[in-house]
């Protein structure tokens, strides 16, 4: 009984010298594939994603097709399927072209409805779960309410709601003001994200904080602005370490602070989309900013690193 | 006299047994379920097993705690942003045994997660992984990964500030893998940042998805427990290969004993024929 479960020169086989598949040029083409798949998701183009998917797919086929070829030839068909081979063998030579017997086809019918069934089942489920996520992710602008409130030079934490149909909980975010003058005729602000780009912990003022706010009624909600006078930002998570501009000056973070985008609307500050920040160079309204569009936390935007992270719409 | 007491007696005895065995038999005839427990619970283990073998079944009991505990917490915890703080406040302070169950449930998991990896241990350093095992060592990997899934989502559930600042820094760790990362993050989140889905949605990967997969590969995982048998410990001889081993044939329909892989010689004659 227990020799129909194995034969002893399948057992042979198993424990005698390590299976060497021959040499091929496979692999290589197989490797190129995978390769462009890669950089399709970094380039973001569909057509040379399907082309390397082709790649790999065929000579991975190739590949296996090859590397599998002695064990397919070595292992004899089993005793019912070689029984059956011998009947359709007969079959053909007696009666021509081969029979394709209706238990095979209520056999295939079965297991293709079946699969059509769980699709219709679980795509739409599994749709559910995953498509949303990706879809409708904007930032509204949010207005931080009259220019007034930002003294030339000046710090302000200022603290907002980025969506109104959201809790505050999950909405509330922190900036960090400061008003630049306007030395060309044009009003500048450095307006900085909390989130630390290290894990996405917030960011505090080193430095003293006013802990009244003066509250600005818009209609996002109530606009709460604190005074501070930093020397920088601190993570209080791992300890990342900033400077006033954003730079990165200690601790984990791979590039500088978030920043907002904005613009002014009947004498009120208006907070646009963040981008993220490689580096600044400069200070105030003369700094330039390497500007990236908005990444998560801890990914780098600049250097080799960044062509790991593929860009999410 | 005293002949006779003790025939009444069985006699007593035997109507005992037969009411007793009679629902037995009648599930057993129509089913086969009570062969299949009596098999589970007699079958054979290495006669030098000992007490490092009992971590898989600690483990297996730290997960049903959890199960049972945390059906039951989801009877009065409500996952929504405004509610979730208070509910589980609620839970803890006014509902009878409310501040137990919890308990259990928070640090079982913990239990749960230290007994995964002293069983890892075990099954590593017994060499309980190697030939025909290995299989079962790949389901445990994934449910080790199932099981730190469960903590993850379970962690953001209390809706504190260590709750949510530990989970924003939990799914940028998972947003820093090379290519997928983003996309896993977003998955998370369930958009660009944490909003009020994302509560709902740890909730339903925490007590529905993830829970389900680790049921299913326990489940695959005993499985395989059963039918390629335990290893022995590795100081014993017979693993060493010295003893011939017992006769391997089939004791159940597609039950058989795995072929042991020791050297040549100490292959018993019965498999050269």
């Amino acid at each position: 009984m227990a020799d129909d479960l194995e034969r002893p020169d399948d057992r042979e086989r198993h424990e005698g010298s390590p299976h060497l598949p021959s040499p091929t040029i496979w692999p290589f083409a197989f490797a190129v594939g995978v390769a462009l798949v890669l950089l399709a998701l970094v380039i973001s183009s569909w057509l040379v994603l399907a082309i390397g998917a082709a790649i790999a797919v065929v000579f991975g086929f190739l590949w296996i097709s090859t590397a599998t070829r002695e064990v397919r030839a070595a292992s004899a068909p089993p005793p019912l399927r070689a029984a059956t081979a011998a009947r359709a063998d007969e079959d053909e030579d007696e009666e021509g072209p081969p029979r394709y017997p209706r238990s095979v086809f209520l056999e295939g019918a079965t297991l293709g409805i079946g699969a059509v069934i769980g699709a219709i089942a679980t795509l739409p489920a599994l749709a559910l779960a995953v498509v949303p996520a990706f879809r409708g992710q904007g930032y509204d602008d949010i207005d931080l309410g009259p220019l007034d409130n930002f003294p030339e030079g000046e710090w302000i934490v200022t603290k907002f709601r980025s969506a109104r149909d959201e809790p505050a909980d999950v909405s509330r975010r922190t900036a960090y003001i400061r008003n630049n003058g306007a030395p060309e005729g044009e009003p500048s602000f450095t307006i900085l994200s909390n989130r630390c780009v290290h894990l996405g912990c917030p960011v505090q003022p080193q430095g003293l904080t006013g802990n009244q706010p003066t509250e600005v009624e818009t209609e996002e909600g109530t606009v709460e602005l604190f005074e501070t006078s930093p020397s920088g930002w601190v993570c209080p998570c791992h300890g990342g370490s900033y400077t006033l501009e954003g730079n990165r000056q200690a601790g984990p973070p791979v590039r500088a602070l978030d920043r907002y985008r904005y613009r002014i609307r009947d004498g009120r500050l208006v907070l646009g989309d963040p981008y993220s920040v490689g580096e600044v160079h400069g200070e105030g309204a003369e700094a330039r900013i390497e500007a990236y569009s908005i990444t998560d936390p801890g990914v780098h935007v600049d250097g080799p690193e960044q062509f790991l992270y593929p860009y999410v719409p | 006299m005293a002949i006779e007491t003790r025939r009444r007696k069985s006699k007593r005895r035997e109507q005992v047994e037969a009411l007793v065995l009679y629902p037995v038999d009648w599930l057993e005839e129509r089913s086969g379920l009570v062969g299949a427990l009596r098999y589970f619970l007699f079958r054979k283990v290495p006669s030098d097993s000992n007490w490092w073998h009992t971590l898989g079944s600690a483990t297996l009991t730290a997960f049903l705690v959890q199960l049972v505990t945390g059906v039951i917490l989801a009877m009065y915890y409500k996952p929504d942003p405004d509610a979730a703080y208070e509910s589980i406040q609620k839970i803890t302070n006014d509902l009878e045994f409310g501040w137990l169950v919890r308990g259990m449930h928070r640090w079982g998991a913990s239990v749960f997660i230290i007994l995964l990896f002293l069983h890892m241990g075990r099954v590593f350093l017994f060499g309980a992984y190697k030939y025909p095992r290995e299989l079962n060592w790949l389901v445990g990997v994934l449910l080790l990964v199932l099981a730190m899934a469960e903590g993850f989502t379970g962690y953001l559930l209390p809706w504190d500030q260590t709750a949510y600042w530990a989970t924003v820094v939990g799914i940028n760790i998972n947003a820093t893998a090379p290519i997928a990362g983003p996309f896993i993050a977003d998955f998370l989140r369930g958009g660009a940042e944490i909003g009020d889905d994302t509560l709902a949605r740890f909730y339903s990967l925490h007590m529905l998805v993830i829970p389900g997969g680790i049921i299913g590969l326990i489940t695959l995982h005993l499985y395989l427990v059963i039918r390629l048998g335990i290893t022995p410990p590795p100081w014993t001889k017979s693993a060493a290969g010295y003893e011939p081993v017992e006769d391997g044939r089939p004791s159940r329909t597609g039950l058989v004993e795995p072929r042991p892989r020791g050297n040549g010689a100490a292959r018993p004659a019965r498999e050269l024929e």
